[in-house]
């Protein structure tokens, strides 16, 4: 372990972009912006392969910990604000802030006429910011600061053109449907506090991972509620069900925020928690099978959601959360490696679907609607050919990233011997098939046809768009070779033995059929446009393909209806506990009591100086006899 | 005879309290010689005093440094009426302390934030605020019951002058429920401190004597503690007695709001804090589950019922009974955490409901409306204040790395931890809702005010002023600063917390069997004797946790003799598996 | 000499007469003049038991309350003229607020 401050500088060199394009980015020239906000990731980035050389170098031992502050000290937590930078977290940091510079050089581009330049850089760099945090915090409560943080600028991005009530309100969505989820991860925070508090009441604690990882035999009675309650927290953040419903509304901000925040890095941090406390899931059979099957159905799901929208951002949003199932299914059955491995090549190639996704929309000026779409491979040549590559690597064509990291996942469940992993291995396996039916339905209509009227005039877009795309592009065709290849990534994450190729080659096969059956399907219904028989097919079935491009009304009911009801419930409560019960009633009730003892006392009061003397005489008159009665 | 008072009494007198708590009232007494239509320097004296009594209270938080074994500071003690046993008696502990730093930032924001909402009669306004600084100064660092009576009364006048003048429409109705709802709460806590003072048989209001005696007999804390629990709930304010709150807030001008939520409110539990529940420890233990249900439910009802409003104000108003909830949840359930969670969450929720009426305020002196439909789309025409108001929001609703997140953390965490209460976990989980409540309702009240398109109700609206600048900046300031760095704040009161915990639990008569574990955190070196680890070694003052809060010294010459008192609990044999 | 309970009699017959006065009649003046008798009822009582009892006290007594019956005749009657002067009226029936 060696000990680090530089590592901070790693997270607040982005806060510093933020806080200097915040204040000053209003009177700077767009370049000047630009390059502060690119500038400091860039280097963030730099300095995070640095690093991550001097962890990888060492073989996977070497851990850097910067020394941080003391934060929250009272009773017996002592929590201190420490960053960790071990193998788990060096992937991660490259990750975020490699993806993360890639988007902000893209978006200087797609952004360049909009009136809060500075403000969307400040906003990006903020986030950059909050999920390094998040990445490189060594404790759940530091973890926490960051998972809110992250919660809060995909609060404002998405509501970045905020004049639109309905983009505001997806911001708002999403932010409070995150709050659910957080809820679950703060109680899970609480439960270990209390667990260690009856264990060994006179220590003090920082709930570091370190602590939670050696104190691992106190947890493990309570290990399956913990669990549970932190997946909460991944539930809200990666937007699985139940509260998913978020995510494809959060597509209203710009698109290189979608890319960035919705697809690559901030919805992975369920992932990427549930594999750093992979010692506590791996304490509580249960938990981790629900995972699992959270994930496999989630995916299932939403890729049965995805085969029908039209928006081309939310075709890739419900498969943004498609994919996040598969990675809970890698570790929901324990293999934290491919997980994290899908996680990061999920990144590449989202990311390249998105920023090719936002370059078409840039070329249509603005249209998302993949019906009045087509042909636009001729048009947009470099964007068409990148996002080619990109739905290949989804799709899972053989030896590209996302075939790799896809298969190790599905080999993982395929060999799990946790209850029920043979049931989500068999789910995972169709939307595997669905996966590659719908992302090729979606390149097919969008590029392949004859141009539509509206792509008549769709030109491509700037260099600073599309060399982002092709390093994206290039990164999801060898990004499966990182890290088996140059490095063998399941014993640098520590996982124990990866299974021989004769035990991996059934799943492997399957993948590949249905895979293939996906692409033939989407090719036979959708090249050239949706053809005759596949119009007369969504004719036929028109009820379920309006369920389905309903999300199957989940959002109805849990992102609609429960909010209505919260609102309705308040209302009520005020008008009639509030205001009828306490106020009318009871404080009525107490001032009418008052009230009419005064009018009753008011009566004697009626000024006529005459009655007064008469009950003053008739009264001495009365004592008088008392008295004299008493004395005799 | 009570063993402490003579140690107590050797106590160096320091008139720093005295000078801090008078200054404001000799500074409206000035004021009343000035010329009413001399509004320039009317404002500038007021806030020239208020500035002063700022800077004498930050003296005494660089100062504040109690002898060991205790944790009061600047005590001041003076024989005032002998007849009925009333001492003039003042002194703060850490939580005093830090809320009386509260009271004295507070007061110059708003005194400033006067200067342009305060048109009419600026003269008795300026008084009014004086007088109720005063009050409020008063009332946190008595340590007597008459003594705090009188403040805690000196606050209502002025008060119901700041509502009932210069408030909105509906003031008259306001000011009378605000001093009803007050008063019926003082005569109730009148009546406790009479009985007390004949049922201990100390024929003393002193808080030193009354606490160096034993509790009451059990049986007999039932009366007193209702009747400070409901004048104080009715202050904090705890559901169901909270409906003068929206009505008083909501009609009280900026400045009333300001110092209503930030300091008054904070009135009612820290009366919990010093008197309710160290005098009556045993009801006051046997109510908790009672009170922290409350809480609960006052958290989720005053979260649920803010989402409702259609007034800006009153969704505010509303976020106070939600967030006290949480106060009080965090003080009842008597874990260090969770107290000190509470303390420090009365100085964020004063710094940031303080800041989010000052920023209604500003909005209001420029439209005249606090109905969120009049808003809409300021984010574009005022970004100064939309980015305050959002740092504010963010800050009110608990994100880390602000203040709020490290009050509610600790309220939390610790409620969770408690076990003096049944089921605890299952309120804490619903407290928990709270937190996405609050989210919940303030984005509602930001997105309708600083987002959508632009309302053309408010299309030329000015921005922040240097001025309103001036006195919003050092509430952001804070907010990071105690979101980042609480740690001055905690160090300051947790051993505060720790002699009120370990007050309740010791004074106690029902020995502490029903809270395995409860003692063990207490041992903090400075507040009580080391806790009976071991039968075998004499035992140091036993039973003296109480009489030590206010000692100076420590008095050792009292303790070997001493056999082990039988209210103290023997060590559980669980907590000695433990280790 | 006139015996006592004579005295005694008369006082409370006056008395009587002027308490009925007080409640029973409407003008004012009458009303006043009915305070006058009770007032004399009671010097008178008082005056007889001072001499009953041999002591001068009952007389001191009489006077102070001769003198005070003076001030109050007079208060009494600029109040009933201010109010005749306002209202037109010396019937108390019609005089039954204070305001105005």
């Amino acid at each position: 372990m060696r000990s680090n401050a530089l590592l901070f500088a790693i997270p607040l060199l982005p806060l510093a972009g933020a806080v200097w394009n915040a204040v000053f980015g209003r009177r700077l020239a767009r370049e000047t912006v630009a390059f502060v906000g690119c500038g400091v990731v860039g280097i963030a980035f730099a300095l995070a392969l640095v690093a991550f050389v001097g962890v990888a170098g060492g073989r996977g031992d070497v851990v850097h910990v910067a020394p941080g502050f003391s934060w929250i000290v009272a009773g017996n937590f002592a929590i201190e604000v420490r960053l960790l930078f071990d193998n788990l977290s060096s992937v991660m940091t490259l990750v975020v802030t490699g993806v993360s510079f890639l988007i902000h050089v893209y978006s200087v581009g797609y952004m360049a006429h909009d009136a809060g330049f500075a403000r969307y850089f400040t906003y990006l760099n903020l986030f950059v910011f909050a999920m390094l945090m998040l990445v490189l915090g060594d404790s759940l409560p530091v973890m926490f600061v960051g998972w809110e943080g992250v919660g809060l600028c995909s609060y404002l991005l998405i509501g970045f053109w905020f004049e639109d009530d309905a983009k505001a309100s997806a911001g708002k969505k999403a932010f409070i449907t995150n709050r659910v989820g957080d809820a679950g991860f703060l109680l899970a925070i609480f439960y270990i506090g209390w667990v260690f508090a009856q264990a060994a009441p006179d220590r003090s604690f920082s709930l570091s991972y370190g602590e939670l990882k050696a104190n691992a035999a106190a947890l493990a009675p309570h290990a399956t509620v913990i669990a549970l309650l932190l997946f909460v927290g991944a539930i809200g953040k990666s937007a699985q069900l139940p509260l998913y419903f978020w995510l494809p509304d959060a597509m209203a901000g710009p698109t290189p925020v979608s890319a960035l925040i919705h697809a690559a890095t901030m919805v992975t941090a369920g992932v990427y928690m549930v594999a750093r406390l992979g010692f506590l899931y791996a304490l509580s059979p249960v938990a981790s099978s629900v995972v699992a099957g959270v994930g496999a159905v989630t995916a299932f799901f939403a890729a049965t959601i995805a085969v029908t929208q039209t928006d081309i951002k939310k075709v890739l949003a419900f498969s943004t959360v498609s994919q996040l199932g598969f990675m809970f299914l890698g570790v929901g059955v324990m293999a934290y490696s491919a997980g994290i491995f899908h996680l990061m090549t999920h990144a590449f190639f989202k990311a390249c679907l998105f920023l090719g996704a936002g370059s078409v929309i840039h070329a249509m000026s603005g249209e998302q609607d993949i019906r009045k779409m087509g042909g636009l491979w001729s048009k947009v040549p470099r964007t068409a050919k990148t996002f080619f590559v990109a739905t290949l690597a989804i799709a899972g064509l053989p030896f590209l990233s996302g075939w790799v990291s896809k298969d190790e996942i599905l080999d993982a469940a395929f060999h799990s011997t946790l209850p029920g992993a043979k049931i989500f291995f068999g789910v995972a396996l169709a939307t595997a098939g669905l996966t590659a039916f719908y992302m090729f339905r979606l390149f097919f209509i969008v590029f392949t046809g004859k141009p539509s009227h509206e792509a008549e005039h769709a030109h491509e877009s700037p260099p600073s768009m599309t060399v982002p795309l092709i390093v994206l592009a290039a990164l999801s065709v060898v990004g499966g070779g990182f890290f088996p290849g140059l490095l063998p990534i399941g014993k640098f994450l520590g996982e124990a033995h990866p299974p021989s190729f004769s035990e991996s080659l059934p799943p492997m096969l399957m993948a590949l059929g249905v895979g293939a059956a996906g692409f033939f399907v989407a090719y036979k219904l959708y090249w050239g446009g949706p053809s005759p028989t596949a119009l007369r097919l969504a004719t036929a079935w028109e009820k379920v393909a309006t369920a389905s491009r309903e999300q199957w009304y989940v959002d109805h009911a849990l992102g609609r209806f429960v909010p209505r009801v919260v609102m309705v419930t308040g209302f009520m409560l005020w008008r009639l506990v509030d205001f009828f019960l306490i106020d009318v009633v009871i404080l009525g009730g107490a001032s009418a009591f008052a009230h009419g003892i005064g009018h009753l006392a008011r009566l004697a009061q009626n000024g006529q100086v005459q009655r007064y003397a008469t009950t003053f005489i008739i009264g001495i008159a009365v004592l008088l006899l008392f008295f004299l009665r008493c004395r005799s | 005879m009570n063993p402490f008072t003579p140690a107590y009494l050797s106590a160096p007198n320091s008139p720093l309290l005295s000078v801090l708590v008078f200054l404001p009232l000799i500074g409206a007494a000035l004021l009343m010689l000035f010329p009413r239509n001399e509004t320039r320097t009317i404002r500038g004296f007021a806030l020239v005093v208020s500035l002063i009594v700022l800077a004498v209270s930050l003296v005494l938080i660089v100062r504040y440094a109690p002898a060991a074994g205790s944790v009061f500071a600047f005590k001041q003690r003076i024989d005032w009426l002998p007849v009925v046993g009333a001492v003039y008696h003042l002194g703060v502990d850490g939580v005093a302390l830090s809320l009386v730093v509260l009271t004295t930032l507070l007061t110059p924001i708003v005194i400033l934030a006067a200067f342009s909402q305060i048109t009419d009669r600026v003269r008795e306004y300026m008084i009014s605020m004086l007088v109720l600084e005063a009050g409020m100064l008063g009332a946190l660092c008595a340590l007597d019951l008459v003594v705090f009576f009188i403040f805690w009364e000196l606050m209502l006048v002025p008060m119901y002058f700041l509502i009932g003048v210069w408030g909105g429409d509906r003031r008259h109705y306001a000011a009378v429920k605000f001093v009803l709802f007050t008063v019926a709460g003082s005569v109730l806590m009148l009546l406790a401190m009479l009985y007390l003072y004949f049922e201990t048989g100390a024929r003393s209001f002193d808080l030193a004597v009354l606490l160096g005696k034993d509790a009451i007999a059990p049986g007999k804390q039932w009366l007193p503690f209702l009747a400070f629990a409901l004048a104080f709930a009715i202050k904090v304010p705890m559901v169901p007695v909270h409906t003068w709150l929206p009505d008083a807030h909501t009609e009280a001008p900026t400045g009333g709001s300001v110092i209503l939520a930030g300091v008054l409110l904070k009135m009612g539990v820290y009366g919990f804090y010093r008197f309710a529940m160290p005098l009556m420890p045993d009801a006051a233990r046997a109510a908790a589950p009672a009170l922290a249900a409350l809480a609960v439910v006052g958290v989720v009802y005053g979260a649920l019922l803010a989402m409702a409003q259609r007034d800006l104000k009153k969704l505010v108003a509303y976020s106070s009974v939600s967030h006290l909830g949480f106060v009080m949840l965090g003080l009842v359930a008597l874990e260090p955490k969770a107290v000190t969670g509470a303390a420090l969450q009365m100085i964020n929720h004063g710094l940031s409901t303080g800041a989010l009426f000052l920023i209604v305020g500003l909005l209001y002196e420029r439209t005249h409306t606090r109905k969120l439909s009049d808003y809409g789309g300021l984010f574009k025409v005022t970004p100064a204040i939309a980015v305050v108001f959002l740092i504010t929001v963010l800050s009110s609703a608990a994100l880390p790395g602000m203040n709020g997140f490290v009050g509610e953390f600790l309220i939390l965490s610790g409620s969770f931890a408690s076990t003096g209460i049944p089921a605890i976990q299952a309120w804490t989980g619903v407290a928990t809702i709270g937190v996405v409540l609050g989210a919940a309702y303030l984005l509602i009240a930001y997105q309708r005010t600083m987002f959508g398109p632009v309302n053309e109700k408010v299309a030329s609206l000015r921005d922040l002023a240097p001025r309103e600048i001036v006195y919003m900046a050092p509430l952001l300031v804070l907010f990071f600063a105690i979101g980042v760095f609480p740690r001055p704040v905690l160090s300051r009161l947790e051993p505060s917390v720790k002699v009120f915990t370990a007050l309740v639990e010791k004074r106690s008569r029902i020995v502490a069997a029903a809270t395995p574990g409860s003692t063990v955190r207490l041992g903090a070196p400075s507040v009580v004797p080391p806790r009976p680890t071991l039968q075998v070694q004499p035992i140091p003052t036993p039973n003296l946790a109480a009489p030590n809060l206010l000692q100076r010294v420590p008095r050792p010459t009292f303790a070997p003799a001493q056999p082990p008192s039988p209210i103290t609990r023997p060590p559980s044999p669980k907590a000695e598996e433990r280790r | 000499m006139v015996p006592n309970e004579q005295i005694l009699g008369l006082a409370a017959v006056l008395f009587a007469v002027g308490a009925i006065g007080f409640v029973a009649r409407r003008n004012v003046l009458i009303v006043l003049m009915s305070v006058e008798l009770m007032l004399n009822a009671s010097n008178l009582a008082l005056v007889g038991y001072g001499r009953l009892r041999a002591a001068l006290d009952g007389h001191v007594f009489a006077f102070l309350v001769i003198a005070v019956a003076a001030a109050e005749a007079a208060v009494g009657l600029a109040i009933v003229i201010a109010v005749y002067r306002r209202r037109r009226t010396a019937n108390l029936d019609e005089v039954k607020t204070l305001r105005n």
